[in-house]
C-alpha cells in the first residue's frame, strides 16, 4: 500500500522507542507513589490541616458575675460601657467594601472617616497603628466611650449601618461600697496569657485574646463560677473569609454571682479602725528601740464563730483594685509589687504570719491538760523561772504565788507555763530523748489547734504557719547547718553565738526552745485567720470550722443558687470542762485582765466578749501586738506589726469594731438601730430574673457615722482618734521589753 | 503519497451497508484504538465533573450560572472530538503535505499574542481574546506544528528508503524548525510551554533515531541554557518565586508557597476514597487557586481521593501505553515520531501538571490533557488524538 519498507524500522529507533516507554510508566509510577504518599499516609495529617483552614469561631464573651456582700451590695461587679463596633465580615458584603457606612458612622460619632476606617483595617507587616490585630470575623470596636445618644441613633436606623452594633459591654469595676475597699480579698484581674489561651483551647470555655482572668483573691478562687462561659460561634469560611457554612452557635452563659459573707459596712468600719489604730500606734513612743512605733502592717479578720463565715477581712497597707482594671499601668505596677513598695498585694490575714505571743496560752493549757495536769492544781507563778543558769523572767517580774491554770491564763504568767513545758520537756528525755516516741504534748496540741498548716480558707495562696516541733527543727537545721556553723562563733557578737548554738545542736530540741514555745515565742508562727479559728471554736464551744468567705453561688437569673455550706475542720483537743474553764478565763482578761483597760464600760452582762492579748517579739523589730477575742456570735482577731502590745495597739480599734457591730457607745449603753450586725446575717440576698439584685442602701462611710453615733462628741479629727486612747497613750502600759539574756530571749503577755 | 485513499481500501468484495461494514473486519471502526479513545472520553467526562465542582460556587467568574464551566467543558470536548475525527479524516499524512501552511499559521498566532492582541493572563502573555468570551492559546497548536514539521523532515529520507537514519543536516534543520516558534513562546513568556516544547524535540529526536550525539547534546544544551536563565536573570520574579516555592513550600505559605501548599492540603485531605463529589471543604472554600484549570487534579484529589485521583492517573496510563504501542507497531517512521513526539508531549505535561499539585514539580501553567478547563488545549489534544488514530487505522492490519 505504500512505498516504506516493511522492515523499515531499525533496532535502534525500536530500542529507544522501549525506553521512551519505560521512562513514561516510571513518571506515572512516581505520581501514583507521591499520591499514595500524600493520601494514605500523610492523609490524616492533611485532613487536619483542611478544617483547621475552614472554620473560624468567633467567640462572644460571657458578663463576668458580681462579687456581693452579705446582704446583696456589689463589692464587685460591672460597669457598662457602650461600645460601637463593626464587622468586617458584614462590611465586605457591600459593594464598596462598607466605606459608605463607615463614612456616616464617622458623622454619628464626631470621629474623622479616615480615623474609623483605619481602626477597622487589619494590621499587617506594612500597616501601621491604628490597626485591629485581632480576628478578622470578631467585631472591631471603634469606640468604647460612645454617649447614649450616638447608640441610639446607630441602633434605630439599624437599616443605614448594617455591620455596625452599639452595645452595651461590661468592665470590672470595684466599688468601695461605703468606702469599703476589700482589695486583697477580692483580688483582681489581669489579662490572659498565650499560655492559658493554649490551655483552654479545647476546653469548654476558650479564653478570648481579650479575656481577664482572677490572678489573685476571690476573683481567683472562683474564676471558673465568675466567668461564666463564653458563647462560640463556628462558622465555615472560604479562602476569602467569606461565610459559607452553616453556624454552630453556643450562647454565652454569663457568669454567676458570688455571694459572700462579707459585710461591706463591717468590712468598713474594720478597715477604718485598723489604719486609724495603726495610725495612733505611729505617734507612741517605744522606750525600747528609743523611736516612736513603726506600725507597718496589720491584719483584723471578723468571723462568725459558729460557721467559720468571715465578716469582714482588712489588710493594711491596702491599695486600690480599681487600677487593675482596663490593664495596669508600669508605674502602678512597681508601686504595688516593687522593693520599696510595702507589698500592699499580700492579703496579711491569711499570708502574714508572725510569732503568736500570748496569744498562744489556750494552745498550752490545753496541753496541759491533756497532759494531765489538774485544772486547779497551784501552779507556782514566780517572778522568774531559773534553768541551768538561765533566767526566764515573767511579766515585769509580777508574781503571783500558786494558781490554777484558768488564772495562769487570766493574768498571762509566763513562768506557769515555763515550768509546765519544763517538765514535759523533761519527761521526755530532755535534749537527748529516749529511743520512743516522745510524748511532746505541747507540740500535738499545737497541730490539733489547726496551726502548722492552712486553715483552707477559700483564698488563694494562703501561708501554713509553723509549729517548730521536732521534726520542724530537724529539717531546718539540716538546711541551715552549713552557714551557721560558718557564721558562728563561741565569743562572737549576739548573733554569732547564736549562730554557734545552733550550729552545735540546732537539730535537738533544747530546754530554752520548749520554755519559749509555751508562750508563744520563738519560731513558731501564725496567721490571724488560724487564730480566728482557734477562737472561733473557743467560743462556740469547740468546733474548729474551715473559714470561708463564699456563702453561695447564684446564677445570673437567680434561678440556681449553689450554697456553700460552713464545713467542720475538726474540734478542739479539749474536754467541755477544760473549755468552760478556759472561757471563764478569757473573759477575765476582759473584766479584769490584760485588756480590761481597754474594755471598761463595756456592757459585759448583755454581750459577754473574750479576748487574749499577745506581744511578741521579733528579733531586729518592734513587737508585733496580737488581740484575739470573741462574743457569742463573732471572733475578732488583729494584729498589728511593729506596734506593741496586743492591747494597747488594737485593743481600742477591736473595741470600735464590736462597737458598731453591736450598736454599743462608748459609755456602753446599747442602741440596737446602731447595730449594724448584732447576730449573723442568714438569709441570702436575691438576684432577680433579670439579673439584677435588690440590695440595701450603704452610706457613704459607715465607720465615721458608727464613731459619731457612738460618742456624744462631734466626730473627731481623724489624726486625733479617740480621747480613750489620749488618756493612756503615756504609758502604753504592758509594753515591755528588756534586753534579752542569755536563755531569756523571749516574753510575752 | 496515497495515504488519503487509505479510507476506502477494502480488502473485499461488494460494500456492505450500514452497520455492518461499519464492523467489518477491517473497517475503520473495528482498526481505531478504542482503548486510547474511551480513555480520552472517560477523562473529558471526569474533567466535566470536577470543573463543575470547582466552579459551581464560583459566582465572581462564571457570570452567575453554576453549570457556565460545565456545559462549556462538554462544549470543548465535542468540539474537540470533531476535530479528532477530521484529523483522522484527512490522515496523519496529508496533514504532512499542509506542515508548510500549519507552520506559517502557528508562527503567525503566537506573533499575534505578542502584539496588542494578546492578553496576559496569571502572568503569561499567551493569550488571544477571540471575543464572545472565547479566548486562543496558540501555542497549544504549536505543539503539533513542530512535532508535524520535524517528523516531516526527519523522517523524509529515511521513509524514502534512502538512509537508515536522518543525517545531521536534516537534524539540524528540524531543530531550526522547532527553535523559532520556541524562542518566540518564550518571550511571551510561557515557561510551562517551552517546557513541553523541549520534551518533545527530544522525543521526536529519539524516535527519529538521530545519533546519539545530538541526543546528549541536546540535553546537555539544554542543562547549560537553564544554568544561563537562571544566572541571567532572563526569567521573571514571579517565575523564580514558582521555584524557590517548589524548593521549600513553607517559606512562605501565605505567598508564593500558598498555592502548593493549599493544593497539598486538598489532596492530602482525600484519603482514600475523598470527600465525595461536591463535599471537599478546599474545594467549595475555594483555597487553592486555578482549580478548574491547572489545579483541577486537586479537586479529584480531595473529593474522589486515591481511588479517583489514581483512576486519571491509570487512564492517562493507558493513553500512553496505546499511544507508544502504536509508535512501535506503525511501519513508517513519520507516524513513529508523531505518535512519539505526541507520547512525550502528553506524558510531560501530564506528569508536570500533577506533578505540581503534589509538590514534587515546580509550579508552571500547564493544564492536564483532557480533564482541565481550557478550549484550546482541549481541541489540541483532540488532534493529538486523531493523529495516533490516523497512524493506526492506516497500518496494515497485518503488521
Amino acid at each position: 500500500m505504500t512505498n516504506i519498507p516493511e522492515t523499515g524500522r531499525t533496532p535502534r529507533v525500536q530500542i529507544r522507542l522501549v525506553v521512551i516507554q519505560i521512562l513514561v510508566l516510571s513518571l506515572l509510577g512516581t505520581l501514583g507513589g507521591r499520591l499514595w504518599y500524600l493520601q494514605i499516609r500523610e492523609g490524616a495529617e492533611y485532613a487536619k490541616e483542611a478544617s483547621g483552614n475552614h472554620v473560624q469561631q468567633v467567640v462572644e464573651p460571657a458578663v463576668r458575675g458580681s462579687i456581693l456582700d452579705a446582704r446583696g451590695v456589689a463589692l464587685a461587679d460591672n460597669e457598662t460601657r457602650l461600645v460601637v463596633s463593626a464587622s468586617r465580615t458584614d462590611l465586605l458584603k457591600q459593594k464598596d467594601d462598607g466605606k459608605a457606612v463607615l463614612a456616616k458612622l464617622a458623622a454619628v460619632l464626631g470621629m474623622s472617616t479616615e480615623e474609623v476606617e483605619q481602626k477597622v483595617r487589619l494590621c499587617d507587616a506594612k500597616t501601621p497603628q491604628p490597626c485591629w490585630n485581632g480576628s478578622p470575623y470578631q467585631p472591631i470596636p471603634i469606640t468604647d466611650e460612645a454617649t447614649a445618644k450616638q447608640a441610639l441613633q446607630i441602633r434605630e436606623r439599624a437599616e443605614d449601618f448594617p455591620g455596625i452594633t452599639a452595645e452595651p459591654e461590661a468592665v470590672r469595676r470595684y466599688a468601695a461600697p461605703g468606702n469599703a475597699n476589700t482589695a486583697q480579698v477580692l483580688g483582681y484581674l489581669s489579662p490572659v496569657t498565650d499560655d492559658e489561651i493554649t490551655k483552654a483551647q479545647d476546653s469548654d470555655s476558650p479564653y478570648l485574646r481579650s479575656d481577664q482572668v482572677g490572678r489573685s483573691g476571690l476573683e481567683r478562687q472562683y474564676d471558673k463560677e465568675l466567668r461564666g462561659k463564653a458563647g462560640v460561634t463556628r462558622y465555615e469560611v472560604d479562602n476569602l473569609g467569606r461565610v459559607i457554612g452553616q453556624a454552630e452557635a453556643d450562647a454565652a452563659q454569663p457568669g454567676s454571682n458570688l455571694v459572700t459573707s462579707i459585710d461591706a459596712r463591717v468590712q468598713r468600719v474594720a478597715e477604718y479602725e485598723l489604719n486609724n489604730a495603726m495610725k495612733i500606734a505611729r505617734t507612741q513612743f517605744d522606750k525600747i528601740t528609743g523611736e516612736n512605733y513603726k506600725a507597718d502592717s496589720g491584719a483584723v479578720v471578723v468571723m462568725e464563730a459558729k460557721t467559720g463565715r468571715v465578716v469582714a477581712m482588712a489588710s493594711a497597707p491596702a491599695y486600690d483594685p480599681n487600677v487593675w482594671v482596663g490593664g495596669i499601668s508600669a508605674k502602678d505596677y512597681k508601686k504595688l509589687t516593687g522593693k520599696n513598695s510595702d507589698y500592699p498585694l499580700l492579703n496579711r490575714a491569711i499570708q502574714g504570719q508572725s510569732a503568736p505571743g500570748s496569744t498562744f496560752k489556750v494552745v498550752s493549757t490545753a496541753a496541759a491538760v491533756e497532759a494531765g495536769y489538774e485544772w486547779d492544781g497551784g501552779y507556782p507563778c514566780t517572778s522568774s523561772y531559773s534553768v541551768g543558769g538561765q533566767v526566764f523572767k515573767n511579766f515585769e517580774g509580777e508574781s503571783f504565788g500558786p494558781i490554777s491554770l484558768g488564772r495562769a491564763l487570766e493574768v498571762s504568767c509566763d513562768t506557769v507555763f515555763y515550768g509546765l513545758a519544763d517538765r514535759e520537756w523533761k519527761k521526755d528525755g530532755g535534749i537527748n530523748p529516749a529511743k520512743g516516741e516522745p510524748k511532746d504534748y505541747f507540740y500535738k496540741a499545737a497541730h490539733q489547734f489547726g496551726l502548722g498548716k492552712e486553715t483552707g480558707i477559700d483564698l488563694p495562696n494562703e501561708v501554713t504557719g509553723r509549729v517548730p516541733d521536732r521534726q520542724w527543727k530537724e529539717s531546718y537545721w539540716k538546711a541551715n547547718k552549713d552557714s551557721w556553723c560558718k557564721y558562728g562563733k563561741k565569743d562572737g557578737s549576739y548573733v554569732e553565738k547564736i549562730a554557734y548554738e545552733n550550729c552545735l545542736e540546732g537539730n535537738k530540741m533544747r530546754e530554752g526552745d520548749s520554755i519559749n514555745y509555751s508562750i508563744g515565742q520563738g519560731d513558731t508562727l501564725v496567721t490571724p485567720i488560724q487564730e480566728a479559728v482557734i477562737y472561733g471554736a473557743l467560743a462556740n464551744g469547740g468546733t474548729m470550722y474551715t473559714p470561708t468567705i463564699g456563702k453561695a453561688i447564684v446564677s445570673a437569673d437567680g434561678k440556681t443558687v449553689q450554697e456553700i455550706k460552713p464545713k467542720v475542720q475538726g474540734k478542739l483537743p479539749v474536754d467541755k470542762a477544760t473549755i468552760k474553764g478556759m472561757d471563764a478565763a478569757l473573759e477575765g482578761v476582759v473584766t479584769r485582765g490584760t485588756a480590761a483597760w481597754k474594755f471598761g464600760g463595756w456592757p459585759q452582762e448583755e454581750i459577754p466578749l473574750h479576748a487574749k492579748t499577745g506581744t511578741a517579739e521579733v528579733y531586729g523589730k518592734q513587737t508585733t501586738s496580737w488581740l484575739a477575742t470573741y462574743s457569742k456570735d463573732y471572733t475578732v482577731v488583729m494584729t498589728i506589726a511593729q506596734a506593741g502590745t496586743g492591747s494597747g495597739a488594737s485593743g481600742e480599734a477591736v473595741r470600735h469594731i464590736y462597737n458598731a457591730m453591736y450598736g454599743v457607745a462608748d459609755d456602753g449603753k446599747i442602741d440596737k438601730k446602731n447595730a449594724l450586725l448584732p447576730t449573723p446575717q442568714t438569709s441570702l440576698p436575691k438576684v432577680q430574673a433579670d439579673g439584677t439584685i435588690k440590695a440595701p442602701k450603704v452610706s457613704k462611710d459607715p465607720a465615721k457615722e458608727q464613731r459619731v453615733s457612738q460618742q456624744d462628741a462631734p466626730e473627731p479629727d481623724e489624726t486625733q482618734p479617740g480621747a480613750t486612747v489620749q488618756q493612756n497613750t503615756s504609758t502604753n502600759r504592758d509594753t515591755r521589753r528588756r534586753r534579752r539574756k542569755r536563755g531569756s530571749r523571749r516574753m510575752c503577755t | 503519497m496515497t495515504g488519503a485513499n487509505g479510507f476506502s481500501v477494502s480488502g473485499y468484495g461488494p460494500e456492505r451497508a450500514g452497520w455492518t461494514r461499519v464492523f467489518a473486519r477491517d473497517s475503520l471502526a473495528r482498526r481505531l484504538d478504542w482503548p486510547i479513545l474511551m480513555s480520552a472520553i472517560a477523562l473529558s467526562l471526569i474533567g466535566s465533573l470536577l470543573v463543575y465542582s470547582a466552579t459551581r460556587n464560583r459566582t465572581e467568574i462564571n457570570q452567575g450560572d453554576p453549570y457556565y464551566f460545565l456545559v462549556r467543558h462538554l462544549m470543548n470536548t465535542g468540539i474537540g472530538m470533531c476535530l479528532m475525527i477530521g484529523t483522522i479524516w484527512l490522515g496523519h499524512r496529508t496533514l504532512r503535505n499542509a506542515v508548510p501552511v500549519l507552520y506559517g499559521l502557528s508562527l503567525m498566532g503566537i506573533l499575534a499574542v505578542l502584539t496588542p492582541l494578546g492578553s496576559t493572563v496569571n502572568g503569561a502573555h499567551s493569550w488571544i481574546v477571540v471575543g464572545g468570551g472565547f479566548s486562543l492559546q496558540p501555542s497549544e497548536f504549536v505543539k503539533i506544528t513542530i512535532i508535524l514539521g520535524m517528523a516531516m523532515l526527519l523522517a523524509a529520507r529515511v521513509d524514502a528508503g534512502d538512509k537508515l537514519y536522518p543525517d545531521h543536516r536534516t537534524v539540524l534543520q528540524a531543530l531550526g524548525l522547532a527553535a523559532v516558534p520556541m524562542l518566540i513562546v518564550m518571550l511571551m513568556p510561557d515557561l510551562g510551554s517551552v517546557m513541553v516544547m523541549v520534551m518533545i524535540v527530544l522525543g521526536v529526536l529519539l524516535a527519529s533515531g538521530a545519533s546519539n550525539r545530538w541526543v546528549f547534546g541536546l540535553l546537555g544544551a539544554g542543562a547549560a541554557g537553564g544554568i544561563a536563565v537562571w544566572q541571567l536573570h532572563i526569567l521573571d520574579e514571579y517565575q523564580i518565586a514558582r521555584f524557590a516555592a517548589f524548593a521549600n513550600p513553607s517559606l512562605d505559605p501565605a505567598g508564593v508557597g500558598y498555592n502548593t501548599n493549599q493544593a497539598r492540603i486538598a489532596i492530602g485531605s482525600g484519603g482514600l476514597t475523598g470527600a465525595g463529589l461536591f463535599h471537599g471543604s478546599q474545594t467549595t472554600g475555594q483555597f487553592v487557586p486555578e482549580q478548574q484549570t491547572d489545579f483541577v487534579f486537586t479537586v479529584a484529589g480531595e473529593e474522589l481521593g486515591f481511588m479517583g485521583a489514581g483512576l486519571i492517573i491509570v487512564l492517562l496510563g493507558v493513553i500512553l501505553w496505546r499511544a507508544s504501542r502504536i509508535a512501535r507497531e506503525t511501519t513508517e517512521l513519520y507516524g513513529t515520531i508523531v505518535a512519539a513526539g505526541i507520547v512525550a508531549w502528553f506524558a510531560f505535561q501530564s506528569f508536570e501538571n500533577i506533578g505540581m499539585t503534589l509538590g514534587i514539580m515546580p509550579v508552571t501553567g500547564l493544564p492536564l490533557p483532557f480533564v482541565s478547563y481550557g478550549g484550546t488545549s482541549m481541541f489540541a489534544v483532540w488532534v493529538a488524538l486523531g493523529l495516533l488514530q490516523s497512524i493506526r487505522v492506516q497500518r496494515p492490519m497485518s503488521a
